[in-house]
């Protein structure tokens, strides 16, 4: 089912080339009423990394797991509105999520690995979507290994448990995991919160570099990170996105007096 | 708590080196009966072990000959148990725990449980009398006493098994469920493996509890003597507790020294159990990866 | 790929089914016992059930003497258990270095898998002996040795829930009373255990629900005579409890007389006994729990 939205005169198909996603009107309230979102409006473009950054709790995370319907795993009171995803609204019902979750993976905020070993980690997603093809899983294994800067360290032990590898190690490998099932969207959550400025830096390149070929939305856990990351950057606050700007803009002369006061370090 | 600190006054120290002397010896009371009588029964009962007692049926009344009925019963009777218990149990246990939202109808399911757990194994062999023998017409066999067995194993399988799959990461599901997996997908490929050690536990315990169980299979199970072997679900059967109950009851004149050797193949047994159960446990502890 | 989601379809399924077994079992119990013992009901006049005598061939089936064995027995029980397990209980917890809990609990447990027949088959030769002489009685086979087993029994039950009791005070409990100045064992008797109370309660709960309902243990110890116990004697004298009852006389019934829906009769007793012991117990732990929740949020 193609969307068909008419603005002025013409019918346009949601969201339009240049981005990967668009929202429209997202209001959400889960039932301890926490972390809210009110009547989001924002577009993703496409092969870049815009950042959604603001301080905790105001609803940061909300938005990224409305991308990939993450959400459903927790109690959700009131949703509302659409994400439009390849001409599709992906928070109807009909959506198959399975799917979508496939084409837009996520990274979180602590790197969590499967228990079991680093090659069982990445062919996982594959196993679960019915891949039985081992040298295509084991080409697939290695590309993404190598566009998460991880190949070279762990080729020689890819049997051996994932637990074994270092804290940037192992969220490196969760971002190959998430590459493994060739996404176009790659959500990230604080990503780096945990990892030392060595790692944290390593990650930072590889999603410099992924950029290029895939759309980057991430959750900076400092307002230096959006800065360093951000092509395009949003400020949510309580729920509301106050102000949309490329990156070179809105840290330096943002347009509302809230987001200047967060950059500045008046709260936080 | 190193050397006495000044203030406190020495008569403080006394009483508490008295109390903790006192609480020692009340443990030991305790405690070390329960090695006693894990000796006595061994020590007392090994004589009687013989690879005949083992492997010949018993002759003149039982006051000789062997218990292999009686350990094959029990061996058939867990089985039984297990093949039925287990794969309702853990389901059960992944609804609880995976499934179901928290309602009125998970807590009237847990009140369930519970009530199970406290019924009195005499009352379940009342039971399985009743539905099994009687109302289904199974008849005394090991069909029906292993279904009462079951029934009665049923709530530690379920409470053991729930608590090993809530033991697992809730990170581990929700990383699945974001690289496309469905829940059943999740728990058969993680939840359930890294749960299996403490589901195992749980099921070894539970079966200890049914192999050592006399008071259900009373009359649901048990046969004082059968001429033959149990060839079908259908027969009756004899069983090391319900044996040891007869032969130090009802039989005037029995070996003391065979009364223990049954004594002591049942302690074996269920020992033998329980320390299977500590091992998977440890080892499942050691070779964890979370 | 259909293949496989029908098969999960299928075991989604099992798994819900599973899920509401439990209550299906319960009902399907209690509807059963309470058919067969309801017509006890009508058969046995009330005046004779709440009789003083047990004595089916006479049709005499007053179940009070065997109510009242059933009681002295779990008060004896209890007299033993409660102090040795709470003190045990304690000494695990709180007092015995690492080392010696990592042996003391597995003994603990390995008690709590010992059959009870097991346990009735040295008290018929050992301990009944014994007693006969030591305390010069005609019989050996009585309400004090069924006791003192039954004490045992319920020993590893209640340790253990009291010792996860103990355990789940929070720590800084502990804390705060010896920075006031008290040595450890003041702090047990006057915190820890104060604030384990409604879990230590839980275990004797649980330890009376668990003797209550012990079988083959007192039908081979306490002698097996239906007799009204009274007064503090009644306790050197054979008793029988109503477990024993039903475990000794049900292979002996026709099937449907009179004593057989009487049997049924006490089953459904005892059914609601455990019954209630266990949902209060259920409920005292759930209580403390919200409550703990709410002090320490």
């Amino acid at each position: 089912m193609v969307a068909v939205v008419e603005t002025a005169n013409q019918t346009a198909r949601l969201p339009d080339e240049r981005h990967a996603l668009a929202i429209r009107g997202l209001s959400l309230v889960y039932s301890d009423g926490k972390e809210s979102l009110r009547e989001i409006e924002l577009d993703i473009p496409v092969h870049a990394i815009t950042v959604l950054f603001g301080p905790a709790g105001g609803g940061k995370s909300t938005l990224l797991r409305s991308l990939n319907r993450l959400n459903d795993l927790t109690d959700v009171r009131h949703r509302s509105g659409q994400v439009w995803f390849d001409g599709q609204d992906i928070l109807q019902p009909a959506t198959d999520v399975i799917a979508l979750r496939r084409r837009v993976g996520m990274v979180f905020a602590r790197p969590v690995v499967l228990p079991m070993t680093i090659r069982g980690n990445m062919t996982y997603g594959l196993e679960l979507a019915g891949e039985r093809d081992h040298k295509h899983m084991a080409m697939l294994l290695e590309r993404s290994l190598r566009a998460a800067a991880l190949w070279d360290e762990v080729k020689d032990r890819l049997d051996d448990p994932a637990i074994s590898l270092s804290g940037g190690q192992q969220q490196r490998l969760c971002l190959a995991r998430v590459l493994a099932l060739e996404p176009e969207v790659i959500l990230l959550d604080e990503p780096t919160s945990g990892l030392d400025p060595l790692s944290t830096g390593k990650v930072e390149a590889s999603l410099h570099e992924l950029k290029s070929r895939y759309t980057i939305v991430l959750v900076p856990h400092s307002i230096q990170q959006a800065a360093r990351m951000a092509d395009y950057a949003a400020f949510v606050l309580d729920g509301q996105l106050i102000e949309v700007a490329p990156g070179k803009e809105i840290f330096t002369r943002p347009r509302d007096r809230r987001t200047q006061d967060y950059v500045e370090g008046r709260f936080g | 708590m190193a050397a006495s600190p000044p203030i406190l006054s020495r008569r403080r120290y006394q009483i508490q080196r008295a109390g903790f002397a006192a609480l020692l010896m009340a443990t030991l009371v305790t405690v070390v009966p329960i090695i006693l009588i894990a000796a006595l029964i061994l020590w007392r009962g090994a004589p009687a072990i013989s690879w005949e007692f083992l492997t010949q049926p018993p002759r003149q009344g039982m006051r000789e000959g062997g218990i292999l009925p009686a350990i094959l019963g029990t061996l058939w009777l867990t089985l039984g148990t297990g093949v039925l218990a287990v794969p309702f149990g853990v389901a059960a246990a992944i609804y609880l725990a995976e499934y179901a939202p928290e309602s009125r109808w998970t807590r009237t399911i847990r009140v369930a449980i519970i009530s199970l757990a406290g019924i009195p194994s005499v009352v379940y062999g009342l039971f399985g009398l009743g539905l099994f023998v009687l109302f289904l017409g199974f008849g005394t066999s090991i069909l029906a006493g292993s279904f009462t067995l079951a029934i009665m194993t049923l709530p530690v399988i379920i409470s053991t098994a729930e608590e090993a799959l809530r033991s697992v990461p809730q990170s581990f599901r929700v990383v699945s469920i974001s690289l496309g997996g469905t829940q059943w997908q999740t728990i058969r490929r993680i939840v359930l493996p890294e749960a299996l050690p403490g589901i195992l536990t749980g099921v070894i315990l539970g079966l200890e509890r049914a192999a050592g169980e006399t008071a259900p299979i009373l009359f649901t199970a048990a046969a004082f003597f059968l001429p033959r072997l149990p060839t079908s679900p259908l027969d009756a059967t004899m069983a090391l507790p319900y044996h040891l109950f007869v032969i130090s009851t009802q039989v005037p004149g029995m070996p003391i020294r065979l009364q223990y050797g049954t004594a002591a193949v049942l302690l074996v047994f269920v020992l033998g159990m329980n320390i299977l159960a500590t091992v998977v446990r440890s080892r499942a502890r050691a070779r964890r990866q979370w | 790929m259909r293949g496989v989601a029908w098969t999960e379809f299928l075991i989604t399924r099992w798994i819900r089914v599973s899920g509401y077994s439990a209550i299906l079992f319960v009902l399907l119990i209690f509807g059963f016992l309470l058919r067969e013992g309801s017509p006890a009901l009508i058969q046995i006049p009330p005046s004779s059930l709440l009789g003083v005598r047990w004595y089916p061939i006479e049709d005499h089936f007053g179940i009070l003497p065997l109510l009242g064995g059933s009681v002295v027995v779990t008060i004896g029980a209890m007299l033993v258990g409660v102090p040795l397990g709470i003190t045990t209980a304690i000494y695990i917890a709180e007092v015995s270095p690492r080392s010696v809990r990592e042996i003391l609990k597995p003994l603990v447990e390995v008690l709590a898998g010992l059959p009870s027949v097991m346990l009735g088959f040295l008290g018929i030769i050992l301990l009944a002996p014994s007693l006969r002489r030591l305390l010069d009685l005609p019989t050996g086979l009585s309400a004090l040795t069924g006791a003192l087993l039954l004490g045992g029994i319920a020993i590893p039950t209640i340790v253990s829930v009291a010792e996860d009791a103990l355990d789940a005070v929070p720590r800084t409990y502990r804390e705060a009373a010896m920075a006031l100045g008290a040595t450890r064992w003041q702090t047990i008797w006057r915190v820890t255990l104060p604030a384990a109370r409604s879990g230590v309660l839980t275990a004797v709960m649980l330890g009376i629900a668990r003797v209550i309902g012990e079988t083959m243990t007192v039908m081979m110890v306490t002698g097996n005579a239906p007799v009204m116990p009274s007064g503090l004697q009644s306790l050197f004298r054979p008793v029988r409890t109503m477990t024993a009852t039903i475990a000794a006389e049900m292979g002996e019934v026709a099937n449907g007389s009179v004593h057989y829906h009487a049997l049924f009769l006490i089953g459904v007793t005892l059914f609601l006994i455990s019954l209630a012991i266990n949902l209060i117990a259920a409920a005292v732990v759930f209580r403390q729990r919200t409550r703990a929740e709410r002090v320490l949020s």
